[in-house]
């Protein structure tokens, strides 16, 4: 394994009972890169990401996190990786720097408890029981816990569900902050624009296998798909071409008016319009 | 993503963001679950107040001597101390447990490099500080209200050191264990309460063991708390007391040995059963 490849994963499979989770699926995640896992509820992105984060066993495939198989994790291992989790108000009653202060006392080269604290804006909260926090507080407070370890590996599950939109830009700033400083993430989310907005790479996960990775830009070839050109008849009613070169039917379009088009628009396909065709949905 | 400006004020004098060796690391433990434990006043309420309060009510109600030299007051503080020891132990620890995994504070604590044992050392150190501070505080109170008598010879102290221990550790396996049973929340307590319940109405706690039926003096013999009883019996009862137990004598080997046993049983359960993730978890 080289030194670039943070995780790798070949055919890996499982199954509950009859249904089959993940039916051989292959990944790979480089050093340094922000990774976004897609997919509807039951593609079988939760139970992927819990094995590579040790908590679940898989049936076959081959896998390896930070060169270590999370099947039998190692103590020194839990230190390198951070898990953000998604379950919030697990320790009532005791406060924001109580709780952040004892997590730092388990790892071996901890952060600063307290600039942790402030970093992901609880400052002002450090002394109040977590009970108290609101529900993005408490997501804040999560992802404390997840990085004051220094991980070089951060797993992030659905991070901003339930942000306000400036706390999810906030969370954003965070999570740029943490690739810059060179640590990988692997998140999993259902707002594409979050995707698009985070990750290097985006893999798309349908039925338990990766259908797709791809920067954001790419995804689906979004970059050569055909764009739709749309107007307005001179009688009002809306009219659209589809076209792989929309600045020639522009053109003609203007020359035909002569001048103005009524209700211009070009678009190209969204990352969502590409990600439902993607996992069936269109 | 800073919205206050505030800065953090360091809020815990002494927590070095340094990891602590292992001893340190149990104390800390320790620490955090007894620092939890008091701030959620119900389980005060219930671990601590319910003894004493059974033992303000029974001892005033009741007041007959039931042998020479014994009053039922003496008989039923030993069987509430008894009774209070499996409190903080069994059922603290059998309700609360399933609450913990319920909300995921253990699947948190398996996402960090802290050693498995260092968990299970703070549940059984703040078992311990809240079982002594729960004896103290009913041998205080007997005492001063009920003319109870301290034991006044080494050997009734050690005796009481042993048989105290002994139950604690075997109440507190049994209570890991069974913690294991309990599928939500809050089936903790619909699985533990009557457990404990009836143990207490057969195992001579507020009734006279003798006195009750022999199948159900059989039956309770098979548990621990009848031997606790029994073991306590022999530390604050005259010793003229022990012709008075079903055996003819307070029957130490037998305390030692059933206890014992237990503490054998509980282990066993919970190095097999116990879970750190709920059922739907996997």
């Amino acid at each position: 394994m080289s030194d670039d490849v943070a995780i790798r994963v070949r055919g890996l499979r499982k199954t509950y009972g009859d249904s089959l989770a993940v039916a051989g699926l292959d990944l790979d995640v480089h050093r340094g890169e922000v990774f976004a896992l897609l997919g509807p509820n039951g593609a079988g992105k939760t139970t992927t990401v819990e094995i590579l984060e040790g908590y679940r066993q898989r049936d076959a495939g081959e896998v390896r996190v930070l060169d270590v198989d999370p099947a039998s994790p190692t103590r020194d291992w839990r230190g390198r990786v951070g898990i953000v989790f998604q379950g919030t108000g697990e320790f009532d009653e005791l406060s924001v720097a109580e709780v952040v202060h004892h997590f730092a006392g388990f790892y071996a080269d901890a952060d600063d408890p307290d600039k942790v604290i402030e970093r992901v804006g609880l400052a002002a909260k450090a002394r109040a029981r977590t009970h108290t926090l609101s529900g993005g507080q408490k997501r804040r407070l999560d992802v404390a816990l997840g990085i004051v370890g220094r991980p070089e590996l951060l797993f992030l599950d659905e991070p901003t569900t339930g942000f306000d939109p400036e706390a999810r830009r906030e969370f954003w700033e965070l999570i740029r902050d943490l690739a810059a400083a060179g640590t990988t993430i692997v998140l999993t989310t259902h707002y594409l624009d979050e995707a698009e907005a985070l990750a290097d790479r985006v893999g798309v996960i349908a039925a338990g296998r990766l259908v797709e990775v791809a920067a954001p830009n790419q995804l689906g070839n979004r970059q050569e798909a055909l764009a739709t050109v749309s107007w307005r008849t001179p009688d009002g009613t809306p009219d659209s071409a589809q076209s792989a070169t929309p600045t020639a039917l522009v053109a003609e379009l203007a020359a035909r008016f002569g001048g103005e088009v009524p209700g211009l628009t070009v678009t190209r396909p969204t990352l969502e319009d590409i990600y439902l065709t993607m996992i069936g949905h269109r | 993503m800073t919205t206050t400006t505030r800065p953090a004020e360091p809020v815990t004098a002494a927590a070095p963001a340094r990891r602590s060796g292992p001893a340190g690391l149990a104390l800390r433990q320790g620490r955090l679950e007894i620092r939890q434990f008091l701030r959620s006043r119900e389980s005060v309420v219930f671990t601590l107040g319910f003894p004493l309060i059974m033992v303000l009510i029974f001892a005033s109600i009741f007041d007959e001597e039931i042998a020479p030299g014994v009053s039922y007051t003496q008989y039923f503080i030993t069987g509430m101390i008894a009774t209070g020891l499996m409190t903080v132990s069994f059922q603290n620890l059998g309700i609360w447990i399933p609450i913990e995994r319920d909300r995921g504070v253990l699947k948190r604590y398996r996402g960090t490099p802290m050693p498995k044992w260092v968990w299970f050392a703070g549940k059984v150190i703040m078992v311990l500080v809240t079982g002594v501070v729960m004896t103290a505080l009913l041998l205080a109170v007997s005492v001063t209200l009920f003319d109870l008598e301290l034991p006044t010879t080494t050997t009734a102290w050690v005796t009481f050191g042993w048989v105290s221990a002994l139950g604690v550790t075997a109440c507190t396996l049994c209570g890991i264990a069974i913690s294991s049973l309990a599928r939500t929340a809050r089936s903790g307590s619909a699985v533990v309460t009557p457990v404990a319940l009836v143990l207490q109405f057969i195992s001579g706690v507020f009734f006279v063991f003798t006195n009750l039926p022999t199948w159900m003096q059989q039956v309770a013999a098979l548990f621990p708390l009848k031997w606790m009883c029994q073991g306590l019996r022999a530390v604050f009862l005259p010793e003229s007391f022990g012709a008075d137990e079903p055996g003819g004598s307070f029957e130490l080997t037998r305390v030692a040995l059933v206890l014992g046993v237990w503490c054998v049983i509980g282990l066993v359960l919970c190095l097999t059963t116990f879970r750190w993730t709920t059922r739907r978890d996997g």
